[in-house]
């Protein structure tokens, strides 16, 4: 086989990897969609029971700004260093993208520590799921978030060890890429959850 | 590894420190603006349900811009056209439910 | 160790039951033991269960809805019996509390087990082809997809003799279905076997999504795609955009059950009406999700058996779309009887009649397609021509129905049943049915037995006529539905016909798994060796019958709408070339049927509060997720010289079934040639 052949050949399948790389972020793309239906089935559900207290706590009585300002951060600035390693992997940085990777995945569990300790404090003091309609839709709604952060975590703690042990391979990166935009969306979903259902029940 | 793997990918190639720092600073912005509403507790109500319904709004395109990278190129025409359509969908979901059981409450009553 | 699980929960004492038990583990049994003895079991697992070649995945969606619909159907036997003799002083042989169970598990088993699998079958096996493209864009997923769905119709399945089903119809009903009503496990059994399959229905709708737009073959623009790829894009894009909301909304009602929160329940700030409205911001999508592909089955086979281009093609496209975003808009009409103000009923009462409007257009289309075509009158035709006149009847009802004042008069009364049944049967079955005879020979290299399937069509047909329009009458003198008895003994002739009606049906069954075993046996008698059994326009003719599992040697080039019928014309069809070049084809994967089977046990294990094998379950599924996810080298070249000698052994086959049929030809007299060419066309 000449040469000239087997650039063609290799081209082409590069060609054959970066199209399927596009057809699974863009099927990715969908289903990031389908999952904002389905958080807007809880915000609706939360918007409809915002105010069923049925004799419990309201909204004034349960959420703390400060912590939540704290919450917030916490995860932009997961977002922000995800970007800065999704820019390290593209400089060909592999131990900085690990460490900013890392420092993601502390920010995320910090995050969720937060939600966990306000979830067990609020039970604690009576004002769980089962308690009223707007409790009920309270914790679904922000645990669902957090069930997604979850998952972001475990994902990340996955992409990590494949990173270290095999490097960035094609696929590694397109799985890269993918939990990067899962990330961000959940960043997203997030400024929907401290409007609409914390600082609304605060106003 | 070659450059060229990342483009038409939402996470697109043109994403810089830079353009994160931008975003980054631009979503504090708004985060405080929705913060403020509350903690200067001197809004009025209609003002701040206004208020931060358009802050999250605007935080929420920020970060579509600047961390998902999501722009009107040709290689992400689908990509916009799915997430404008799932925003219209978003509307008439949780609007229209909003709507229907609202007014029916206030039948209820 | 086995929660809730005891042996006191297989009924031992119902006759009806347990028959039924009985019957399908000797069916199961015998099943199985022939598989044994035949040693099939290496061929089931390499060649179906482990495959992701859409075709293959496709037939076993079709056997499913097959399976289902024989269930289903004995479901609507039984109440039709029922209700034909439970009047005035007659209990009738079904207690109340079984009959609920039977109307519930009739509604879910149609629409979620018959009609979905049916669609996706033939939307797996056909927009492939249609597109040009090799498989659909994530064919392991494809797979999940599908064994979801068993996992799903096999809770049903088990439901029937291990415990009870849901006494709440297929729609659930708020707060009835609440823990507090409703203790026993029949309301989780359709949960979680509607949330299991809905979750691969979900899955599935994204795979065609992507396909369709990321996968056509080049000089496909949209405007270019056949009318059945276009009406399954919008159905998948519904699939997409509705069935997250039923997801969400059985989530809800699985934590009011299981954490006893309130959402749906009557009491401590729960809103039982949001039930309803959840249900039908995605149970109305979900009609014209079944329904659409159904539209887009009837243009193609339009068509071609009028031997026509499609009348207005862009008319029907748009058409297509506009329904596709109203019926997001129109959820409330299935509950106006809540008791809204008047500016919410009138909105949607007016967009619930804007979809006429399309749907109108469409019609029209199809008429015209047929004016001044040449007219094949095929088994897929009377399928065709049954819906038109049927349908039409069913749409007319619905419009009378979209007037609020109108609707507080039938609304869950048997006129509403007539109603859907009405859109359901002709609209989507005699669709499906009708794109089954179509394809079938593409899908296994021999056509039906035409005979048996005029004989299935008209047994459909009159049966339908006869078991519903006996039902709109007797809707509007009073009678409810899910009766399980009633006291008025004007309704009962109607029932009797009704019931007769459903026999009818039966027969047309029975025609159908007489036609299936009549063609298998005639198979080499009904065989078609081109690939393009009926004179076809669309590409999924252009390659073999039954397709390579590449679908096509050479990625066709479309520079026309009807892209087959112009290669013809151009003498480009049937090109065999010299050389091909090797194809890259995805590996079977066990992903899927793993994934099907953890689901199974975590659906089962959280019905009857088996919590160690629920939390096996859950982290099984995610550790096969994360294992499916990281393999990256997940497929195989077949190599030019195997592409060449299949393709070779194609055209073999074609020239010398040519050759054969010339030779019958020259065998005839003249007066016969004539005949025989007409016969043939």
């Amino acid at each position: 086989m000449s040469t000239a052949t087997k650039t063609t050949d290799i081209a082409h399948d590069d060609h054959h990897a970066q199209h399927q790389a596009e057809i699974k972020t863009f099927g990715f793309w969908v289903y990031l969609m389908t999952d904002l239906i389905l958080f807007s089935t809880f915000f609706a559900t939360f918007a409809v029971l915002a105010k069923n207290y049925a004799g419990g706590p309201g909204a004034k009585e349960l959420f703390e700004l400060p912590f939540l300002f704290v919450e917030t951060m916490l995860l932009l600035v997961s977002s922000v260093t995800f970007g800065f390693a999704v820019i390290a992997q593209q400089q060909g940085k592999q131990k900085q993208m690990l460490t900013y990777l890392v420092v993601t995945g502390l920010l995320g569990l910090g995050f969720l520590g937060m939600e966990l300790y306000e979830f067990a404090h609020m039970i604690g003091e009576g004002a769980g799921p089962d308690r009223s309609g707007f409790l009920s839709a309270f914790f679904t709604l922000v645990g669902f978030h957090g069930l997604h952060v979850t998952f972001g975590i475990v994902w990340l703690t996955v992409m990590i060890i494949q990173i270290v042990k095999v490097g960035l391979t094609s696929g590694v990166e397109s799985r890269l890429a993918r939990l990067s935009l899962f990330w961000h969306f959940l960043d997203i979903v997030w400024v929907g959850v401290f409007t609409f259902v914390y600082l609304f029940g605060l106003v | 590894m070659s450059n060229h793997t990342h483009k038409g990918a939402v996470e697109g190639s043109h994403s810089s420190v830079k353009s994160y720092l931008v975003g980054f600073v631009l979503a504090v912005v708004f985060t405080l603006i929705s913060f403020a509403c509350i903690a200067l507790e001197q809004v009025p109500r209609k003002v701040a349900f206004i208020g931060l319904s358009i802050a999250a709004l605007m935080q929420m395109l920020v970060h579509l811009r600047y961390f998902l990278h999501l722009d009107t190129s040709r290689e992400q025409r689908w990509n916009v056209v799915f997430i404008a359509f799932t925003g219209v969908l978003v509307f008439i979901f949780v609007g229209g439910t909003i709507w229907v059981m609202m007014t029916l409450n206030s039948r209820m009553m | 160790m086995f929660g809730k699980l005891s042996l006191s929960d297989i009924p031992f004492h119902d006759p009806i039951v347990m028959g039924a038990i009985g019957s399908s583990t000797i069916g199961a049994v015998v099943i199985l033991g022939l598989m044994t003895y035949y040693k099939k079991w290496g061929y089931l697992w390499t060649e179906w269960l482990t495959t992701v070649d859409h075709k293959k995945i496709g037939i076993m969606y079709i056997i499913l809805a097959g399976v289902m619909l024989l269930r289903g159907f004995a479901d609507a036997v039984m109440m039709r019996a029922q209700q034909a003799i439970a009047a005035g002083g007659n209990e009738g042989y079904l207690t109340a509390h079984h009959f609920d169970q039977v109307f519930g598990a009739h509604g879910t088993i149609m629409i979620i087990f018959v009609a979905m699998p049916f669609i996706i079958g033939l939307m797996n096996i056909i927009i492939p082809l249609q597109i040009g493209a090799r498989d659909v864009a994530f064919p392991v997923m494809n797979s999940v997809s599908f064994f979801l769905t068993v996992a799903g119709a096999g809770l049903m399945m088990i439901s029937l003799g291990v415990g009870e089903f849901s006494n709440t119809g297929w729609t659930g009903l708020a707060p009835l279905f609440e823990k507090e009503f409703n203790p026993g496990v029949g309301v989780d059994y359709w949960a979680w076997a509607f949330q299991l399959s809905g979750m691969g229905t979900l899955l599935g709708g994204i795979n065609f999504v992507v396909t369709i737009l990321k996968m056509r073959a080049p000089g496909m623009s949209l405007m270019k795609m056949p009318l059945f790829t276009w009406t399954s894009l919008t159905s998948s894009v519904l699939i997409i955009f509705s069935f997250p909301v039923i997801t969400g909304a059985l989530t809800l009602l699985t934590l009011d059950r299981y954490l006893g929160m309130h959402f749906f329940t009557n009491d401590m700030g729960g809103n039982m009406m949001m039930w309803n409205n959840l249900f039908w911001m995605w149970g109305h999508p979900e009609v014209y999700i079944v329904i659409l592909p159904a539209f887009g089955i009837f243009s193609e086979v339009v068509s071609t058996f009028s031997s026509k281009r499609l009348f207005a093609y862009k008319s029907l496209v748009w058409a297509t779309a506009v329904i596709m975003i109203l019926s997001f808009t129109v959820w409330l009409h299935h509950f106006f009887t809540m008791g809204n103000t008047v500016n919410v009923n009138v909105f949607f009462g007016i967009t619930t009649m804007l979809i006429a409007i399309p749907t109108g257009v469409k019609v029209y289309d199809w008429l015209f397609t047929m004016y001044r075509g040449r007219i094949r009158f095929t088994s897929p035709m009377y399928w065709m021509l049954g819906f038109l006149t049927a349908f039409v009847i069913g749409g007319m009802t619905g419009v009378l129905m979209a007037i609020p004042g109108a609707d507080y008069v039938v609304h869950n009364s048997v006129f509403l049943v007539a109603h859907y049944h009405n859109m359901l049967i002709p609209g989507a079955l005699f669709g499906y049915f009708a794109g089954f005879s179509y394809w079938f020979p593409k899908m296994f290299g021999f056509k039906l037995d035409e005979k048996w399937g005029k004989r299935a069509f008209w047994g459909w047909m009159i049966g339908f006529l006869v078991a519903f329009m006996p039902l709109y009458a007797v809707g509007f003198m009073g009678m409810p539905r899910r009766a399980a008895h009633y006291d008025d003994l004007s309704w009962q002739p109607y029932m009797i016909t009704a019931a007769i009606g459903t026999a009818i049906v039966g027969l047309g069954i029975a025609c159908q798994v007489i036609q299936l075993v009549v063609s298998f046996r005639k198979r080499e008698e009904l065989e078609d060796a081109t690939g393009d059994a009926w004179d076809g326009r669309t590409l999924e003719w252009a390659t073999a019958s039954p397709p390579p599992e590449y679908n096509f040697a050479v990625v066709p080039v479309v520079g026309d709408l009807d892209a087959f019928w112009e290669m013809k014309e151009q003498g480009t069809a049937f090109r065999h070339y010299p050389v091909y070049a090797d194809i890259h084809m995805p590996k079977n994967q066990p992903y899927g049927v793993i994934i099907g089977g953890l689901a199974l046990g975590l659906g089962f294990a959280m019905i009857w509060y088996i919590w160690w094998l629920a939390i096996a379950s859950l982290i099984g599924i995610i550790a096969t997720i994360i294992i499916s996810g990281s393999n990256d080298n997940d497929g195989y070249l077949i190599p030019a010289s195997e592409v060449k000698r299949i393709e070779d052994l194609r055209f073999d086959r074609m020239a010398q079934a040519k050759k054969e049929k010339e030779e019958e030809v020259e065998k005839l007299s003249k007066e016969e040639v004539y005949e025989y060419s007409d016969k043939n066309n």
